[in-house]
């Protein structure tokens, strides 16, 4: 490497922990995004240089990103470097590898920045979980994207893509890849993908497969599959999650598959993935007012979905936080994507600046519902009451509560 | 009866438009009528319905929808006097043509004179359109440009956002009714989705107070210009 150029590099590194620590210092963010930002200033080839010599696994898709990354860096047995924080662009990377000297790193990967990163970072694996929509206000089209991830891997070099073999718009991105471990996970939203990324043609869904009628289908070479035990390449494997939900099980299929690719004990990784009880403060009990909360973020149409899926048809009251914030995306239609007629028999609490869009939903639906513009008037509990937010909505309830 | 058909939900629901079947659906069975949403798949052929529902899509899907509705009894219905009420991609394939992703003059259903064509951005956010001396509220994500023929009537004047043309949005024709406010524009807008419910059964409507006025009274406050 020419001397320049490492100095250079040296130079933003030492900038990076520099403004990371003054950013943190005077509590703005989590000081890991502004400190990436300056360092790639300095040195745009700062995230290729950190990178070089390790081995790198990238973590993309809709939802279950920021949970597989830490299944990932958990089941490895090793120091890890991670963007635990969720800070998923190249400013949250540079920051997680300035901040970790480990040689494995593991990082959780925007959508629509996989192909930056993956040609500045050349992982050993990149898992991809599912594409659905997010977001729609940013256009980022979800068949586009599948796209752009199909050219990039298709041109990507030493890599083994671990890939969901349910999700045909993941299927579409990764059959081009020179090394594809095609992975049979639980995947329940489909709605997504009911047109044939290859010829628009509709798609047909049955008995755990899908085809279209130019030919296009369900991947056959399976490395993954479930039935009451995880098989991968050989080994069975007993998922015993302390996290919720058949989405986590999928999440944490995927983590092992790839983990299987690095050369990890299989076993041994399982111990330490099923013993994980929360992540970046999701699934974790929290305390708030005398309430016992479980925080579930769900930010999308599939996500919700899911974390809908795991409540039990108790009757038990639900709270629900739904913002439209930037970050969010700020068009909230997705809500009439999502089945909340699955609330039926339960009382929901409506939360978050946008509560009557939420609360109107819930009438369409039939689901019995409370508009909490006094959050003082609350009834006591002495039940663990869900509470499922969107993304910015999520972070205020992480803020407001305390660990149990 | 009222039956409300949702056309192809797996092509055009790309924003929660099967919302507005819902809203209409609710809001009929709660002033006594029966009502049922039947969902139109691409395999199916268009029933007989009180009122069709066209909703937004991406490109692909966009066309493939034209494609299946141009051989279909669609547009027989239609000029027989079925209902349609559309939204984003859903109007703009009602129009003679549309242009997508490879072709720049995709030919529509020519159910009214309407041309798409490219705009020079895409036009993301909200949308307030002038209807009948009332805030239609809503949210726009397209990159169409509609230019309607002098003989059509446009749904309302944009106040806040691009519609059309950043002058007009959508058209009312007899039988269509048509905004780029996509996904649950009902859902927002509860006097205008009684105002489509009306003009389906063709009949005047008892009011019906529910949450979604308190919404809209909301929506308009933060976005009425
Ligand atoms: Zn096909």
């Amino acid at each position: 490497m020419p001397r320049e150029i490492s100095l250079r590099d040296d130079v933003a590194k030492g900038a990076v922990r520099t403004v990371n620590l003054l950013s943190r210092l005077a509590s703005r963010g989590s000081g890991t995004v502004i400190g990436g930002r300056v360092g790639l200033a300095i040195a745009p080839n700062l995230l290729a240089d950190l990178a070089r010599s390790r081995d790198v696994v990238l973590v993309s898709g809709t939802n279950g990103k920021t949970t597989t990354t830490a299944m990932i860096a958990a089941g490895w047995g090793v120091a890890v470097a991670t963007n635990s924080t969720g800070s998923n662009m190249p400013e949250g990377h540079v920051a997680a590898l300035v901040a970790s000297k480990s040689r494995s790193v593991v990082l959780e990967v925007d959508e629509s920045w996989l192909g930056d990163v993956a040609r500045a970072t050349r992982p050993r694996v990149i898992a991809l979980l599912n594409l659905s929509r997010d977001q729609l206000d940013r256009a980022n089209e979800v068949r586009q994207l599948a796209e752009r991830w199909r050219a990039l891997l298709a041109d990507l070099s030493e890599v083994t893509v671990v890939a969901n073999a349910n999700d045909p718009l993941v299927v579409h991105a990764a059959e081009l890849a020179e090394s594809v471990a095609w992975c049979d996970v639980p995947t329940p939203w489909t709605t997504d993908a009911v047109s044939c990324p290859r010829c628009t043609k509709p798609l047909h869904f049955q008995d755990n497969s899908w085809w279209s009628d130019c030919g296009f289908s369900k991947p056959t070479d399976l490395v993954a599959t479930f039935d009451d035990h995880l098989h991968v390449r050989g080994t069975s494997l007993a998922i015993d999650l302390q996290l919720p939900g058949a989405f986590n099980e999928a999440n944490a299929a995927m983590a092992l598959t790839a983990l299987s690719y690095l050369g990890v004990d299989l076993n041994e990784a399982l111990k330490r993935v099923n013993a994980i009880t929360s992540v970046a403060g999701r699934f974790s009990l929290r305390l708030w007012r005398g309430h016992q909360l479980r925080l579930l973020l769900a930010k999308n149409p599939a996500g919700f979905s899911s974390m809908l899926l795991t409540l039990k048809s108790d009757g038990a009251d639900v709270w629900v936080a739904i913002n439209a914030r930037v970050a969010d995306g700020r068009d909230p239609s997705w809500l009439y994507d999502v089945p909340f007629e699955l609330l039926r028999g339960h009382r929901v609490y409506c939360f978050g600046d946008r509560r009557l869009d939420l609360a109107t939903r819930l009438d369409y639906a039939n689901v019995d519902y409370v508009l909490v513009s006094d959050e003082s008037s609350l009834p006591a509990s002495s039940e663990v009451i869900n509470v499922l937010a969107n993304y910015t909505a999520f972070q205020e309830w992480r803020t407001r509560t305390k660990a149990c | 009866m009222l039956t409300i058909a949702l056309i192809y939900p797996e092509l055009l629901g790309t924003y929660g438009d099967g919302g507005n079947a819902v809203v209409l659906a609710e809001r009929a069975r709660r002033r006594g009528f029966e009502a049922e949403i039947v969902n139109v798949g691409v395999d199916d052929d268009v029933p007989d319905a009180t009122i069709y529902l066209l909703g937004g899509g991406e490109d692909g899907p966009q066309r493939l929808g034209a494609d299946l509705l141009r051989v279909s009894s669609f547009s027989a219905r239609v000029r027989d006097g079925n209902f349609v009420f559309a939204v984003c991609a859903g109007l703009q394939l009602l129009g003679t043509s549309f242009c997508v992703e490879g072709d720049d003059e995709y030919e529509g259903l020519g159910l009214v004179n309407a041309i798409t064509s490219r705009g020079e951005t895409r036009s993301v956010g909200e949308l307030v359109v002038r209807v009948d001396g009332r805030a239609l509220v809503g949210f726009e994500n397209h990159g169409g440009r509609t230019t309607l023929g002098d003989d059509v009537e446009p749904l309302g004047r944009v106040e806040v956002g691009r519609g059309n043309d950043g002058t007009v949005d959508g058209f009312r024709t007899p039988g269509l009714w048509a905004s780029y406010a996509h996904g649950p524009v009902l859902a927002m807008n509860p006097w205008f989705a009684d105002k489509v419910l009306a003009r389906a059964l063709g009949r005047e409507l008892e009011p019906l107070v529910t949450i979604a006025d308190q919404l809209y009274d909301e929506r308009v406050g933060a976005l009425a210009p």
